[in-house]
């Protein structure tokens, strides 16, 4: 039996960054918000505080943070020809689960997109020429200018630590010369830098790029935000990825929104309570709330005049195809839009030995990077190499835990005493030049149910079909030399080059950037939602995330998510509340 | 149940009946009630008054209040007839916080502070008494006291008011500044902030030469607050007594269980002009010369130094400095260079987290080391800390750390 709690004005599905930061706009706006998470409550003291935060054995080879498989995952094949199979433990991306999501276990490396990357299909087909008829890039449907408030909001409540490159459209020195304009500077200065990171600016500079240090929401001092939180200074521990930060210093939904929302008196979160569908409206207008589980098997319905999925883009697509909200995507008609455009990103890497000089790679964070920005986006004269988009070329000094971390030259047998003594020379004496790039649309990339597999609930498991495309090769083929470039540069005795050929492989870790499947849009026939996050279908929802994306940018997404997020906020409490309907007439 | 419910229903209406002549006849004015609503926030009169354990409603009763001698329940303070104030008149109330003796003539146990409310002058508590008349009644019962003997026998409290107590009012210094002077009566009056922070005797009377310059109470160190010259708050500013008591945290220090939870009901919503006061007072109370201890064992303070490195530097700093307004400095804390350790070994054992206030509505915690250190490493780290930098402090043995974690797990 399904049982009926009070209506609300706004239910939340899923509460992460987008979650927390939906949920604030909107009990500021004065409405009654309920948020549904299907993971438990965590708090720094409580869930990962220093004396247990840098558990490598829980966090890294345990997944503690991470969603369990058992009880949902998804299908993977490389293409249609294929049968996919469940994935059984988490390898190239790890979603989150429980309170603050994925905020808890990022790196914090908090970049903005490009302005042309907002425009990806108008900007490159109006420089080079229409793009492949299989590429389903398209525009974003809002603008960076749109965006730039947000983008500040967002920097200002994670205490972003960097250095501003463009200043009101005046390009400043020691900053990225290629980002968009910006109204402000970073609320705190860069993080110091190790060797390793001096090394890549000397040799970036040297080849004519433009090395800054990478926008991190690893605290570079003492910082209270403006709702009053206040986050810690860095300790360089290096436990960023993968774990929560037991010393206030990584800004997450926990240390930046939660602690104010649980004081409110309008807002509620029931933790292990999973949605199992969005209700809709007979009339097929709009959502009437959702219907969830609770960890004893109860289901409820919660009335709502607003739903707003703030789950992972997977879950958030996945919510939409289990509702039978909007159409569902065909690979081969190319009709449909629900799961269309799933992008991902494309990574390669360039390790540096030295013989003498100690990197120390233990002292790091997640977002303690030097970063050249010259082969990102359309920063560079794409005119007859054959793919648009590109990537950031970085050095961070991370993840040199000692379980995880294994770095040994080219030519090391991989076990045995001769991988030891590799071990033993290069553990302290080696960094790495990342290339983190882009990943363009494809018709035959995307996502839709699994017509086998099923979920603890009886539900159809997601299926992802996925391979890197002709774009992707080409771009990282271009980049990857130019990394290795720097990386030559830099002073080591060796490099070792590790390019990104063949298939995409579900198991190597590559990033938690999984994007589209919800895609935003100008107009219904090629998109989920409009311009502010709105569902064409039903005019009460909202979907939030880098499902939005309609490509994946050469950046990491969260600071785009949030911008997205509290763009879709002030459309609601300022447009939406006072006139409840479609926003963008179709 | 459903019988049980009918029948508790009837006083509380009875009470409602009741509230209306208790509060008397004449019509209680905004200001009068507002006044009250102050003084009671003030006196924090809610937090001793309140089962917040049980979730139970404001100003009912029943929070177990430990003592040297016994557990005290707190009594009902709203107008409930038969198990609160209902029935009580303004001389009835003002008996009770100027003599400590109930409506029915019985002694208050001393746990009420009382020996302190009696400085409040009879409009300060008849205001007080208004502001208690309109709150919504509760039929609440107050669990029995868990005294042994003799302590359960209030005769017993005539004899320890004879020879501690004293009925008196506030008198005005008046070589000193009206604000000096309001200081001290919220300090000695109303916030009775001596009930913790001045030593006690045997029979848990204050000890004049202690005044504010500390107390243990459930085996936590109430620190000194004397603020003058080599007090404890010696190197705090006047606006930095005034932050802690705002807000909660300053560069010194965040409060923690006890103080925060003062901080929370009472001192983060008093006026600036009160805090500022109490700070003003403070400030002129000098304190002797801490005495400078001998230099501890090489050994335990190796042996301290690289534990504390180990688990401590990353939120303190190597250098003991924290980061202030967040993580407390080390060096020249008034609780870690304090006589009594009590505070800083039972904060390693069992950690500890500052409360949410208005102003800083994030948690922040040390956690707990009691699994990760054993009773010797606990000691020889305290003993580090109090003796590190510029710090100077008696060093913590072993079985101190273990008499407490026993106490502790008792819990």
């Amino acid at each position: 039996m399904v049982q009926k709690k009070p209506a609300v004005d706004a239910v939340l599905v899923g509460f992460g960054w987008t979650g927390a930061i939906m949920a604030q706009q909107l009990t500021e706006a004065g409405l009654n918000v309920v948020a549904i998470e299907r993971g438990g409550w965590r708090d720094t003291p409580t869930h990962f505080p220093p004396t247990i935060a840098q558990d490598e054995l829980r966090y890294y080879w345990r997944h503690e943070m991470f969603q369990e498989t058992a009880r949902e995952t998804l299908t993977f094949r490389n293409n249609p020809a294929q049968r996919a199979l469940p994935m059984r433990r988490w390898g190239s991306f790890l979603p989150g689960e429980g309170v603050g999501g994925s905020g808890v276990h990022w790196n914090g490396i908090t970049y903005r997109f490009l302005p042309s990357d907002f425009e990806a299909r108008t900007h490159n087909e109006q420089r080079y020429g229409p793009l492949p008829q299989d590429m389903t890039v398209q525009d974003y449907g809002v603008t960076y200018d749109e965006l730039e408030p947000h983008f500040d909001t967002f920097e200002k409540i994670c205490g972003i630590s960097g250095r501003a490159g463009n200043l009101g459209g005046t390009i400043q020195e020691g900053g990225n010369p290629f980002e968009g304009w910006r109204s402000d500077e970073y609320p705190n200065p860069p993080l110091e830098m190790t060797f390793a990171q001096d090394r890549f600016e000397e040799s970036a500079r040297a080849m004519g790029l433009h090395p800054f240090p990478a926008p991190a929401a690893n605290m570079s001092r003492a910082y209270t935000n403006p709702l009053g939180l206040s986050l810690a200074p860095c300790t360089y521990c290096g436990f960023c990825e993968k774990y929560g930060c037991g010393n206030y210093s990584k800004s997450s939904p926990q240390t930046t929104i939660i602690p104010v929302l649980m004081r409110k008196s309008n807002f509620t979160l029931r933790t292990n309570c999973e949605v199992l569908h969005v209700d809709k409206h007979p009339d097929g207008t709009r959502a009437t709330g959702v219907t969830y589980v609770d960890a004893q098997g109860d289901v409820f319905e919660q009335p709502a005049d607003m739903v707003i999925l703030c789950a992972y883009q997977l879950q958030n697509t996945r919510l939409m195809m289990l509702s039978d909200i909007g159409e569902q995507y065909d690979p081969v008609t190319g009709q449909g839009v629900v799961g269309k455009n799933y992008c991902y990103q494309v990574m390669s890497s360039v390790q540096v030995f030295y013989d003498d000089a100690f990197t120390n790679g233990f002292v790091g964070a997640g977002a303690l990077s030097m970063v050249a920005d010259d082969y990102n986006g359309d920063n560079f004269d794409h005119s007859g190499l054959g793919f648009i988009g590109g990537g950031y070329i970085s050095c961070s000094t991370t993840n040199a835990r000692p379980i995880e971390s294994r770095p040994v030259p080219e030519g090391t047998p991989e076990w045995g005493s001769a991988w030891k003594k590799a071990m033993r020379e290069s553990f302290l004496k080696t960094t790495s030049v990342g290339v983190h790039g882009a990943s363009m649309a494809h018709r035959l990339n995307y996502l839709d149910l699994d017509p086998t597999y099923t979920d603890a609930w009886g539900r159809p498991l997601m299926r992802m079909t996925y391979d890197f495309t002709a774009n992707d090769r080409r771009m990282t083929d271009f980049i990857t030399p130019i990394a290795a470039d720097i990386a030559r540069g830099m002073g080591g005795r060796e490099i070792k080059i590790n390019e990104r050929t063949g298939s995409y492989d579900s198991m190597p870790y590559q990033t938690t950037h999984n994007t589209g499947g919800t895609i935003m849009g100008q107009s219904p026939a090629d998109s989920v939602v409009n311009r502010y996050l709105q569902s064409w279908d039903l005019h009460n929802l909202f979907v939030m995330g880098a499902g939005a994306f309609p490509q994946n940018a050469g950046y990491n997404p969260t600071g785009t998510v949030a911008a997205l997020a509290y763009w879709s906020a002030d459309a609601i409490v300022n447009q939406y509340l006072r006139d409840p309907g479609p926003m963008v007439q179709a | 149940m459903t019988r049980f419910s009918l029948f508790s229903a009837l006083p509380l209406a009875a009470a409602a009946f009741w509230t209306g002549s208790a509060a008397g006849s004449e019509e209680l004015s905004f200001s009068q009630v507002e006044r009250g609503r102050y003084l009671a926030t003030a006196s924090d009169c809610i937090g001793c008054h309140t089962d917040f354990e049980n979730g139970a409603e404001p100003y009912a009763g029943g929070r177990g209040l430990e003592t040297p001698f016994g557990v005290i329940y707190s009594p009902n303070l709203t107008f409930d007839d038969e198990t609160g104030l209902g029935r009580w008149t303004r001389d009835d109330f003002y008996r009770a916080m100027n003599e400590g003796i109930d409506r029915e003539g019985n002694h208050l146990y001393p746990a009420f502070p009382y020996p302190y409310f009696t400085l409040m002058p009879r409009q300060d508590t008849d205001a007080i008494y208004d502001y208690l008349s309109t709150l919504e009644p509760v039929h609440k019962e107050k669990p029995e006291n868990e005294l042994p003997f003799p302590f359960n026998l209030r005769q017993a409290i005539l004899g320890w008011n004879t020879l501690f107590f004293e009925e008196r009012e506030f008198v005005s210094d008046p070589e000193m500044s009206d604000e000096w002077n309001r200081g001290r009566y919220l300090v000695d009056g109303p916030a009775h902030c001596g009930a913790c922070h001045t030593g006690k005797n045997f029979a848990g009377a204050d000890v004049d030469e202690e005044y504010l310059r500390g107390g243990v109470l459930e085996n936590w160190l109430a620190p000194n607050i004397r603020g003058g010259e080599n007090g404890g708050l010696d190197d705090w500013s006047q606006a930095e007594i005034v932050q802690f008591l705002r807000t909660g945290r300053n560069d010194h220090t965040a409060a923690l269980q006890r103080m925060g939870e003062v901080v929370v009901l009472s001192t983060q919503k008093l006026a600036n002009s009160d805090l500022e006061a109490i700070a003003d007072y403070l400030k002129t109370l000098d304190d002797d010369p801490r005495e400078i201890q001998p230099s501890q064992d090489s050994a335990v303070m190796e042996a301290g130094e690289a534990i504390f490195f180990d688990s401590c530097a990353a939120c303190h700093a190597v250098d003991g400095t924290g980061a202030p307004g967040l993580f407390a400095p080390l060096d020249g804390s008034n609780k870690v260079n304090s006589e009594d350790p009590t505070t800083v070994i039972r904060v390693i054992l069992e950690g500890t987290q500052a409360v949410a206030t208005d102003a800083h509505p994030g948690p922040l915690a040390m956690p707990a080391y009691d699994w990760k250190l054993d009773d010797g490493q606990i000691a020889d780290v305290a003993t580090y800390i109090r003796n590190a930098w510029t710090n100077s402090a008696p060093a913590v043995d072993a079985g101190t750390v273990e008499d407490l974690r026993e106490y502790l797990s008792e819990d």
